[in-house]
């Protein structure tokens, strides 16, 4: 057992795919980037200077206070600020970002799930089942991604009781989110699958009298993950920025919770009468996290994709 | 040399027919106003494969050579005519039983050692698969036992079955190919152009294992292939397929020394002289026609030094002499093969 | 011995990767004489293909000449620039790849890319190039040309596009074919057809050919003398006929007799344990002699340049006039 995991850390260190990413600047501090945002978000109940989702820890006074400026009230410092309930602008967008990343890994991880499944069943079934899934997927990318997610959004909270709506809000945006981006993902692996079917170790297997569903599990799987996780990073950046839209947009986190793209909405109210730290900061880091995770996500394609090397 | 003391046919193909619907989509169809186009890649095949000999399909790419191979094995399923292998015809449902065994006992060693092992597994697992999956040994600990036994029979080393596939060269991932095909104690192996993959010094240590394990486990082979000398080499019995159908079956010793088919000439004389004797060759003209749209009667004619009327109207039927089947009208009425 | 065309001085093809510099070809020498046929055979890997890449100026990045040198019709060739390269390149040496369908633009009728090519290396109006262009379509054995010059790619089959790829390399006239695997997509029947083709139109206008390929058959057909690569270095360089008949490196030896006879009585093959070392793992000395049963001391230690036995050249210590002393007492 140790002499497995000893191997398999050897060998990781001494992949070409570390190799890679040791020699690409871009790579290491998007990485960098991206690790600070998440752990910041991650770890903020442990150092922000307060919770702006306790309603009980806010004084009105502080309201509109300036970065690095005692407040004219109460005399307090802010270091992003205060926006116009006196919330501390840096805890909220550390607070924000919780809620921004998990929407975005949520919304990932359920596009991918969906999205696997369906494209796997459809490359390796074939036939009527793959036309149909893929003529739905067609329709689907005819309408814009965020115009789909809306759509869901509405309908979902139509049916949703109100006093739900709030809390369900999240669950709601994560779901229309997924379903926005499965398309993609089904057709790479999809397009993946059609491949690694047709190879002969796979004849193999159906020789060696392995069941469809080992072979599309033990077989086909593995093979397709490589693409499935480039595809996952670089959704993962469009599900954060989707997430923002829908916020900004006001369909999305509500007031009380808010993530990025809320912030962003109540911030560009202030952009024109002097309280510019109520939308830059939230924006900045919104550009940061995508840009941090995209750029990521490039590299990752890169490096996976042995043609390029 | 082996001797054949009691013949007994272990594979008995019967009249096979493969087609492949090769017609543009339906809306395609009706807008370009096309028929279907039905493309037949095996045409009325019958052979006869006797226990523990090798027999070897040789033919240009679209002689459907491979497309035999995989219907023996069962990865294709025939159009029509019947595969009976062991005395269990292949698609007779009512044996379920009788078939998972017999499955276990075919098995197929593909043309491309890259493609024919998952590069995310591990040797061990990849050898070991046939096993688990037939459940052939107890337990974890004869497994293990077995996947070192079989690195070691086919010239690998036990400690190998713990890399991956790409730790190794073509002709050493043809050698695990060969061991996980023999994990499941096979009868009857084919071999979809074993060798046309690999350098001619590494070919020679493929072509002489699988002659030490033909004696060692009497296995019986179906060898694909389009290099006669390779055919030569490894197979008692040989047919020869021009555009989905057998011209001529014949050993080999007389298909080499007294090549009846004028396309079997042809093949014969297409070889590169090694032996440098200076005598000059002349190439047959013309190429495969597309077997989409293949030509009338004998399918050989328009590139057949002999074809006459007869050849361009009628097609010929396999015609059986002691050792031989020959299709060709010429060689019936005797205008061939009197020198 | 005729006038030489092409020497190339210890050539060096390498790649630089994070596992340091790996040499794919190492200080290869050799000479073609105009109007001959080389061939070079070796294994896959061997460094033939990087060779033939390196003399027309074709290595892809990050793969480098890293030294040597290559002289053509008495110019070096090796330090040319992109632009003087590109003007050679067709026009005096020509290059014909395996797969004819990659050589030829599918969008583009077989005459257009026909005309173009030669209107690049000689001057000709219009009508006069689409005349030379139907004259090399029937040369190279192309039926109706009038008609077919008019056809895409993909309305001629295997053969007949790997004989416009042949016309289109005759095109600029050149003196030198750089011929990589001509005939390994094509089916046996076809190889003959396009080796007797090749091998008379050369002998018609004095080109020269570097043949690569891995079937010995197909060097024994076409070339004058030919070359054994083994790990990016030559093994035995001589007259076809003297290295088929009689093969003096240990190399030359076993791959002569690893191919399976046509003739004469079905034998156990002879196999060359082992399989070329991976450029990284070059075995120090010669790169064979972990595959070689007549290896001896020096083998280990250095490994030896060509040695002239008769007719050939050999890189093998076994031919070395001291070492043979030695080893006779």
């Amino acid at each position: 057992m140790f002499n497995k995991i000893h191997d398999n850390i050897f060998r990781a260190l001494n992949s070409d795919f570390l190799y890679s990413f040791k020699h690409s600047p871009v790579a290491i501090v998007s990485f960098i980037v991206a690790l600070t945002l998440v752990l910041g978000a991650v770890l903020a109940p442990f150092y922000a200077p307060h919770n702006p989702f306790d309603p009980a820890t806010l004084n009105l006074m502080n309201g509109f206070s300036a970065p690095m400026k005692p407040n004219q009230f109460t005399g307090e410092v802010f270091l992003l600020g205060t926006d116009d309930q006196g919330r501390d602008v840096f805890s909220t967008i550390l607070y924000g970002m919780r809620i921004s990343l998990f929407v975005g890994f949520a919304a990932v991880t359920f596009a991918m799930v969906l999205g696997v499944s369906l494209g796997l069943i459809a490359g390796y079934v074939g036939g009527w089942l793959d036309a149909l899934m893929m003529r739905i997927a067609d329709v689907q990318l005819t309408f814009p991604g965020i115009l789909v997610a809306m759509l869901i959004f509405g309908i979902a909270k139509g049916f949703t009781p109100i006093d739900q709506r709030d809390q369900m809000a999240i669950w709601v945006l994560i779901i229309a989110i997924g379903l926005s981006e499965w398309v993609q993902v089904a057709r790479v692996v999809r397009g993946a699958t059609l491949v690694e079917k047709n190879k002969e170790y796979v004849q193999a297997a159906r020789l060696n009298g392995r069941r469809s569903g080992g072979i599309l599990i033990g077989h086909i799987l593995p093979n397709v993950l490589g693409s499935v996780l480039v595809i996952a990073t670089i959704s993962l950046a469009l599900a954060i920025i989707a997430e923002a839209t829908l916020s900004f947009l006001g369909v999305g986190a509500p007031p009380t919770k808010p993530s990025l793209g809320t912030l962003i909405r109540i911030g560009q109210g202030y952009l024109f009468s002097g309280e510019w730290w109520i939308l830059l900061f939230p924006a900045v880091t919104l550009l940061a996290l995508a840009l941090s995770v995209n750029l990521l996500g490039d590299w990752l394609r890169d490096a996976l994709n042995p043609k390029l090397k | 040399m082996k001797k054949r003391t009691q013949k007994r046919t272990l594979v008995k193909i019967r009249n096979l027919d493969r087609l492949f619907d090769v017609s543009k989509p339906f809306l395609n169809r009706i807008i370009e106003r096309e028929e279907r186009k039905i493309l037949r890649a095996v045409d009325d095949v019958s052979i006869d494969i006797d226990e523990g000999e090798t027999f070897a399909l040789v033919g240009e790419s679209g002689s459907g050579k491979s497309t035999v191979a995989k219907m023996v094995v069962g990865l294709l399923p025939p159009t029509k005519g019947s595969i009976e292998i062991d005395g269990i015809d292949l698609s007779d449902k009512s044996k379920i039983k009788e078939l998972r065994k017999l499955r276990s006992e075919i098995q197929m060693i593909f043309q491309d050692p890259f493609a024919s092992l998952n590069p995310r597994w591990r040797v061990e697992k990849i050898i070991a698969e046939p096993i688990r999956s037939f459940a052939l040994e107890k337990n974890e600990k004869a497994i293990i036992a077995k996947v070192a036994e079989l690195l070691t029979l086919v010239g690998l080393d036990p400690s190998d079955g713990r890399k991956f596939p790409h730790e190794f060269s073509g002709g050493q991932r043809q050698r695990i190919c060969i061991a996980r095909a023999l994990a499941s104690k096979p009868k009857f192996i084919v071999c979809d152009e074993l060798t046309s993959a690999l350098d001619v010094s590494v070919q020679a240590q493929i072509l002489n294992l699988m002659k030490d394990l033909q004696d060692e486990f009497s296995l019986t082979f179906l060898f694909i292939s389009h290099d006669l000398s390779v055919v030569r080499h490894m197979a008692n019995r040989i047919g020869v397929m021009y555009l989905g159908r057998i011209v001529e079956i014949s050993n080999s010793k007389d298909l080499f020394e007294n090549p009846k088919h004028p396309y079997t000439k042809m093949l014969l004389d297409a070889i590169p002289d090694l032996e440098m004797s200076g005598k000059d060759r002349n190439p047959i003209e013309g190429e495969i026609p597309n077997p989409i749209d293949p030509p009338k009667g004998c399918t050989f004619h328009p590139r057949c030094p002999f074809a006459n009327e007869r050849c361009r109207k009628e097609i010929p039927m396999p015609i059986k002499s002691d050792s031989s089947i020959i299709t060709c009208h010429g060689v019936e009425e005797g205008r061939i093969g009197k020198e | 011995m005729s006038e030489i065309l092409l020497k190339i001085k210890d050539l060096i093809v390498e790649f630089p990767t994070r596992r340091g510099l790996l040499r794919a070809v190492d200080k290869v020498s050799f000479e073609i004489s105009k109007g001959e046929v080389l061939g070079i055979v070796g294994e896959s890997g061997a460094g033939k293909s990087l060779t033939g890449a390196a003399i027309i100026g074709l290595l892809e990045p990050p793969g480098r000449i890293g030294g040597g040198e290559i002289i053509f019709d008495g110019q070096r060739i090796d330090n040319l620039s992109d632009e003087e390269m590109r003007s050679l390149r067709g026009k005096r040496i020509a290059m014909i790849f395996q797969d004819p369908l990659t050589s030829l633009n599918p969008l583009y009728r077989i005459g257009e890319q026909l005309i173009e090519t030669i209107q690049t290396h000689l001057s000709m109006d219009n009508k006069q190039a689409r005349t030379r262009a139907i004259e090399l379509l029937d040369e190279v054995g192309i039926p109706a040309p009038e008609t077919r010059i008019d056809a895409y790619p993909h309305q001629f089959s295997g053969g007949m596009r790997q004989r416009v790829v042949i016309a289109l390399a005759l095109a600029g006239e050149p003196d030198l074919i750089i011929a990589d695997e001509p005939t390994t997509a094509l089916d046996v029947s076809v190889q003959a057809q396009i080796i007797s083709l090749l091998k008379s139109l050369c002998k018609e206008r004095g080109t020269a050919i570097m043949l690569i390929t891995h079937d010995m058959g197909v060097i024994a057909e076409t070339a004058d003398r030919m070359a054994v690569m083994y790990s990016g270095q030559i093994a035995e360089i001589g007259k076809t006929y003297d290295l088929i008949r009689n093969p003096k490196h240990p190399y030359s030896v076993g791959l002569m007799s690893s191919i399976p006879a046509i003739k004469g009585d079905v034998k156990r093959l002879v196999q060359i344990p082992g399989s070329m070392p991976r450029l990284n793992n070059i075995p120090k000395g010669c790169s064979f002699n972990p595959r070689c049963e007549k290896v001896f001391e020096p083998c280990y230690v250095k490994r030896s340049p060509l040695i002239e036995v008769g007719n050939s050249s050999v890189a093998c210590w076994l031919y070395d006039e001291e070492y043979k002393r030695v080893k006779a007492k």
